[in-house]
């Protein structure tokens, strides 16, 4: 099964995948040749992509992946090779997530909880302090 | 008749203004291809976002739970110009061509007589545009110590327009910039942000399964979009300012180069001129004897 990972800036990885991994919105999802057909929205979170080169991991903010029988895109908003992602970089996100999540009006306030808690996780997940 | 040593002084001038512009004409194209390869690294995003909204927004479009993105405000009284242009001069019609599109359809929305708002991205388009619109400035974005335009200036441009249109600052949101076709053409766009309007989304989109749900999707994606489409024309933007300035760059050294011939002309015609006077005189004085 073909995987794309694209970014606004640039395609961060065009491989060849027997496996993936996907934070979505309303759970981890795993994706494999011959899935029905979905679209979700991904929450922030860890990808894992499993292929016959090994195992590949990213960090994704928001964005969306679209599942089709033969490929996987995923479009994150944001999105990194988890070496790439260090503690100054989790913190800017987390801090950034916290402001909005102070400011924001009532109707959001749990949506934008929700991405500072899942932040938090996702810095859990890779050893970084939260 | 301008004198031997003026002439040579204007044509040292124009020599060096020729190596200016050479040298701006060099260093736009070093930076055109940087900002093509930047364009293009962003498409295959652009391309599979509009196509999946695409889809879902046609499925959406007519109902009434359709965000208010998508579906419009209902009104279409206050119109908010985007007005997109370079930071610096010195390429050409660039940020005129731009300014010129957007005034002329400010005009023609207050002809109709709705009411028009500018916020200008762009030191250049700030200036052109305050003087004929300048009651109509609502704000400016400034880019000008942003080195290479990323996804996060565009998010904050489009953060501050939803903002706006959340409090109800406008009805509909247009985008002016320049499409980048090559280096001789870049053409001046507009495009409606908000409402959002796609082209019609493959039929394939009927058959997803969608996690959450689909106005959950929509709601959450229509609002990226805008970011999306932001970032897509800074980028078309940031390429076609680079074309037209070395374009624009390469017509000034062409022309400083016809300058220098002629001026050399004009000097070697004065100095055989100021020769053949001397040897007049000095044949003149030996007959005189």
């Amino acid at each position: 099964m073909q995987f794309d990972l694209v970014s606004p800036e640039r395609r961060l990885s065009s491989v060849e995948a027997t496996e993936v991994q996907i934070p979505g919105a309303d759970g981890d999802m795993t994706a494999m040749a011959e899935h029905a057909p979905t679209i979700t929205t991904l929450r922030p979170g860890v990808l894992k992509v499993i292929g016959p080169n090994g195992t590949d991991e990213y960090v994704v903010t928001g964005g969306f992946a679209e599942i089709s029988g033969a490929s996987t895109t995923v479009l994150a908003e944001q999105a990194w090779h988890k070496s790439d992602v260090s503690q100054t970089v989790l913190d800017g996100l987390l801090d950034a997530a916290k402001e909005a999540a102070a400011n924001a009006p009532a109707d959001q306030v749990d949506t934008l909880a929700k991405q500072v808690a899942d932040l938090a996780a996702v810095g859990a997940e890779l050893g970084l302090s939260a | 008749m301008p004198n031997l040593k003026d002439l040579k002084n204007r044509i040292a001038s124009v020599k060096s203004t020729r190596k200016i512009t050479k040298a701006m004409q060099m260093v736009a194209a070093a930076k055109l291809r940087r900002a093509q390869e930047s364009a293009e690294a962003a498409r295959p995003y652009t391309e599979r976002f509009n196509a999946v909204l695409g889809g879902l927004a046609s499925a959406f479009g007519g109902s009434d739970s359709a965000p208010k993105l998508l579906s419009g405000t209902g009104k279409d009284d206050v119109h908010l110009l985007l007005v997109m242009t370079a930071e610096r001069g010195l390429c050409g019609g660039f940020n005129s061509n731009i300014a010129k599109l957007a005034r002329q359809h400010a005009a023609d929305l207050i002809a109709k007589g709705k009411t028009v708002k500018v916020i200008t991205v762009g030191k250049k388009g700030r200036d052109a545009i305050r003087r004929d619109l300048g009651d109509m400035f609502v704000g400016h974005v400034d880019l000008s110590e942003v080195k290479r335009v990323g996804y996060e200036n565009a998010r904050e441009i489009a953060q501050d327009l939803l903002h706006r249109f959340d409090i109800g600052e406008f009805d509909v949101a247009t985008l002016f910039f320049a499409r980048f076709e090559n280096v001789v053409a870049q053409h001046p766009t507009a495009l409606q942000i908000i409402p959002a309007k796609f082209e019609d989304g493959d039929e394939a989109s009927a058959l997803y399964d969608y996690e959450p749900s689909e106005e959950a999707i929509l709601a959450d994606l229509l609002p990226r979009s805008v970011a999306t489409q932001i970032f897509a024309a800074l980028l078309e933007n940031a390429a076609s300012e680079q074309g037209a300035r070395m374009s624009a760059m390469d017509n000034a050294t062409r022309n400083a180069g016809e300058m220098i011939d002629q001026l050399t002309i004009q000097y070697n015609r004065s100095r055989q001129a100021v020769i053949t006077n001397e040897l007049i005189e000095i044949i003149s004085g030996a007959e005189a004897l």
